[in-house]
């Protein structure tokens, strides 16, 4: 039985029907066909599925979708301005070579998003420890730390 | 090479944008209108005849549009190198990632659902999962056809005497090497949507890393199946890492097409995690014997190495990799007389394929771990013996290699100098250093007939060029690489340049995404249409100047006498003088570039790659004795790229290739166990995370390759072929163990450590 649930997506106010079987990746991706969000392995272990909720970091592979009810929902989607201006992240991975295949980049950044919106100055171990849970295959992970550095930096 | 605009810059990736923004659309992400949803059932057993396949109850779940079993596979149709797996089995199953049915549902959960109502009788039989037992005689057929479980492909190569040699040598070091099954890991799995139109002509949506080779497979496959003198379009989504995983066709891929026909509507097949893991190719697990000698100055007098690759249950293009593999085995450092031989064998495993490197990083870890224990008992300095060994232009290796620019030396100097060599090396305590060299292709390499590459340009009337070459996109930046070289011949910006690359109805032939080739190859390749629709343009310019085109050069989508700056002419007039025009003419050029690379002969020998790439690691690891953890406290990556055309892509790939080598150095392992695979997932296998990222520095060395498009070479896998054995050479000068067999996991450092412990006492 599908219920019918409100919370905000990319600072718009949404209400969607959905099931309770789903998950919020289900819902993004198959249902509002938002497919900048990735789907990398469906179990919570490499990060492509990475939305902000509520200001954390969260593989919204693993999170049940009424849960969403009443929360403040960030993807991918939600980091370019309405006029087209990049996020400084998003600005910083292209100009640090940070892309490659770019599979798990949209989880990437927005964990480092949730990282730099509640700490302006974070260590590198701060760097590290936000990231830890994305999967990357292409880039040896070091210009994806160089690109989030350069931004903390930059603030 | 002064005065370049784009090439030698670190511009970003052209595809970043989509990429960063989520805009970029994988496998994952295409819908086409009515499109089923395809899923696989795999085999139960390793090894077993298959008795009965039910399929009643699962055709008549609701939403359930077709289920397939071997019995539907027209024609006996078999896929492969040697043409010895069919996309769905009947009779026998071979290894636990046989496909035994398929069902296409109009939801992903409906066809799995199906799969579950499949019944399937099977009557197991003892599987061979040791390649050793499956050469003894007498041992079961995995192919009762082919009378052996040897590959009947003999790879031997031999050069001068290495008896001889071995007699004559001042020390002798043998020793046995064993690596394991690792696998790509791409984020973005495996997937395709095929699709037939009223013609039968096929539309595949596919992630391949080898469009056009892919395109004739489909071909075969459609003749088989009955339809002849069809089309295959590949139209490739954006691909989610490649690394050699998509350099051959798989069942799914065939399953798809069968069931496309079947149901007559488009068909998607997406793997998840566990499929990709269980049903993809990982790279070779091999035993190798080695023998290495030299004279008392450390000069290299023979090599000998024997080796078995366990090949799995079916033949890819994988079991070619002993021919790369015979790259550093004939040609890494200068040694007079060779042997190798190996044999490919069938066991019931999971079946081999490429992966980065294509054999080489095998090979190269008996090779540099080997020689590392040659420069002991000659009591010669690890590096020191590198150096007196090292490759240099011009010269003529075994296998008829023409070594043309070659910076190795150069790339062992940069390790020796920033790893601080001298004063690390040999010192007790727990910290040690370790080196190792690698030779690869560096201007492609002809493994099939052609090793070519095709691109068309054609410019509008805005003066906006497109470029359409043959050359895929994985990831590795090729799309950024083409524009920097369009754009440094024609004078225009790399934002006016758009690179069309994922489309075999548009894009020109080209061999693939392999042996490291693209820059090479394809960069040749747009080098050789960009010149040609310069001249083109300069002819019209030349015409309404009133000057000759010699004297006209371009720059930002300008072009200028260099005699009189007065006259000029936007690029954009040019292009509508030449549509505008009574009797008026389009702007295209095509440029066909296949680099002067031989097969080779009967004996292995010929010059594989017009030229070839070099590197040196170095690595210095602090070993923790209680815990047998082997920390890596610096690391550096060298290499010879002839050029760098993009030294911040370079360096990316450096940086990637460098943590797929320390992953599979120090971690990575998929473990089987009696043919079943234990750790399918990201839990259990141990892909590097952030937290294994060393303080590393690639360091590029440039060379000036001759044939390379502004002088560069490739880079593709080079970066992870030399790490395993440089690490293990730095375990080894840490704590006095030597590990060999991958990976070098805390338990076996550990055990080896007591076992030398109980030795002294």
């Amino acid at each position: 039985m599908k219920k019918e649930i409100t919370f905000t997506l990319n600072n718009e106010k949404i209400m969607v029907e959905a099931d309770p079987k789903w998950t919020l990746l289900y819902l993004l991706r198959d249902v509002l066909e938002m497919t900048g969000t990735k789907e990398g392995c469906g179990y919570g272990e490499c990060g492509a599925c990475t939305v902000i909720i509520d200001g954390k970091a969260v593989n919204s592979c693993l999170y049940p979708v009424m849960e969403a009810e009443g929360r403040n929902i960030v993807t991918i989607e939600g980091l370019m301005s309405r006029d087209g201006e990049l996020d400084p992240l998003q600005k910083a991975f292209i100009d640090e070579g940070a892309v490659q295949c770019g599979f798990c980049i949209p989880g990437m950044i927005m964990s480092a998003k949730a990282l730099l919106d509640g700490k302006k100055d974070p260590t590198d171990e701060d760097i590290k420890e936000s990231i830890e849970g994305n999967l990357c295959r292409c880039t040896g992970y070091v210009k994806i730390i160089d690109a989030i550095k350069s931004v903390a930096g930059g603030r | 090479m002064d005065g370049l605009k784009f090439v030698g810059q670190r511009i970003p990736k052209k595809d970043a944008p989509l990429k960063a923004t989520g805009e970029a659309l994988y496998i994952q992400d295409i819908k086409v209108p009515g499109m089923l949803y395809g899923k696989i059932l795999y085999s139960k057993y390793p090894h077993a005849r298959l008795l009965k396949v039910d399929a009643a109850k699962a055709l008549a779940l609701p939403g359930v549009k077709a289920v397939l079993t071997g019995a539907d596979v027209p024609n006996n149709f078999k896929f492969g190198f040697l043409k010895d797996n069919p996309p769905l089995k009947s009779g026998k199953v071979l290894s636990t990632r046989d496909e035994v049915a398929a069902v296409a549902a109009i939801s992903p959960e409906i066809a799995e659902q199906a799969l579950s109502l499949i019944e399937v009788e099977y009557e197991e039989l003892p599987g061979i999962f040791d390649p050793l037992e499956a050469m003894k005689e007498g041992a079961a057929l995995i192919h009762e056809e082919f009378k052996s479980n040897v590959l009947k492909m003999p790879w031997k190569f031999v050069h001068g005497d290495v008896e001889a040699a071995r007699k004559e040598s001042a020390f002798i070091a043998e020793d046995s090497f064993s690596t394991q099954w690792v696998t790509h890991c791409c984020l973005g799995t495996s997937g395709c949507i095929a699709s037939f139109d009223v013609g039968n002509n096929l539309t595949m949506y596919s992630n391949t890393q080898i469009p056009s080779l892919a395109q004739n497979d489909y071909l075969e496959a459609l003749k088989t199946f009955g339809l002849k003198n069809r089309r295959v379009r590949i139209i490739q989504a954006v691909i989610g890492g490649g690394f050699g995983s998509k350099l051959d066709t798989y069942a799914y891929e065939y399953i798809a097409i069968l069931l496309a026909l079947r149901t007559r509507k488009p068909v998607k097949i997406v793997f998840t995690r566990e499929e990709e893991f269980l049903a993809t190719s990982p790279r070779q697990c091999t035993i190798t014997k080695i023998s290495q000698g030299c004279d008392k100055e450390g000069r290299l007098t023979f090599r000998e190495i024997e080796m078995v690759l366990d090949n799995g249950a079916y033949t890819s293009w994988g079991a070619t990799t002993p021919s790369v593999m015979m790259v550093p085995i004939s040609s890494l450092y200068k040694v007079p007389n060779v042997k190798y031989t190996a044999k490919c064998v069938y066991t019931n495993n999971t079946y081999c394929q490429a992966f980065r490197g294509y054999g080489n990083p095998q090979a190269t870890f008996a090779i540099e771990s080997c020689l590392d224990q040659l420069a002991e008992k000659a009591g010669i300095d690890p590096l020191d013996i590198r150096r007196i060994n090292a490759n240099e232009p011009g010269e003529v290796t075994p296998q008829n290699f023409r070594i043309t620019s070659c910076g190795m030396k150069d790339c062992i100097e940069e390790v020796n100098r920033r790893l601080g060599w001298k004063d690390k090396k040999g010192k007790t305590g727990d910290r040690g250093v370790g080196m190792a060299s690698l030779i690869h292709v560096g201007g492609a390499a002809r493994v099939y007939k052609s090793d070519g590459c095709g691109t068309i340009i054609k410019v509008d009337d805005n003066g906006k060029v497109d470029v359409i070459t043959g050359s895929s996109e994985i990831g590795q930046g090729s799309d950024t690489i083409i524009s920097q070289i369009v754009a440094e011949v024609l004078g225009v910006s790399i934002d006016d340049i758009n690179v069309i690359n994922n489309d075999t109805d548009v894009c020109p032939w080209d061999v693939g995404v392999h042996a490291s080739r693209t820059t090479f190859v394809a960069g040749n390749s747009a080098l050789g249409a960009a010149k040609k629709i310069k001249a083109q343009i300069m002819e019209i310019a030349a015409k309404n100047l009133g000057t000759e085109p010699e004297e006209l050069e371009m720059r930002d989508g300008v072009i200028f006498s260099m005699k009189d700056k007065e006259k000029s002419i936007p690029l954009s007039k040019v292009l509508r003088k030449a549509h505008y025009t009574l009797g008026g003419r389009m702007l295209v050029a095509e440029h066909f570039y296949d680099p002067p690379n031989e097969n080779f002969d009967q004996t292995f020998r010929g010059n594989l790659s017009v030229s070839y790439a070099y590197g040196a690691h170095g690595v210095e690891v602090e070993v923790d004795r209680q815990t047998g953890q082997v920390k890596i406290l610096n690391y550096i990556a060298a290499h010879d790229v002839g050029k760098a055309i993009n030294p911040m892509l370079l360096e990316g790939q450096i940086y990637g290739g460098g943590l797929q080598g320390i992953g599979y150095a120090l971690g990575e392992r998929m473990v089987y166990d009696k043919g079943y695979l234990k750790n399918g997932n990201f839990l259990d296998y141990k892909m590097p995370t952030v937290r294994d990222v060393p303080p590393v520095q690639a360091v590029i060395v440039e060379s000036d390759e001759r044939d390379g498009p502004f002088g560069a070479k490739g880079i593709g896998e080079p970066g992870l072929v030399p790490t395993a054995p440089a690490i293990a050479n730095a375990v080894y000068d840490a704590v006095g163990v030597r590990i060999k067999d991958l990976p070098i996991t805390p338990e076996k450092v550990l055990r080896a450590l007591k076992e030398k412990a109980g030795e002294r006492s």
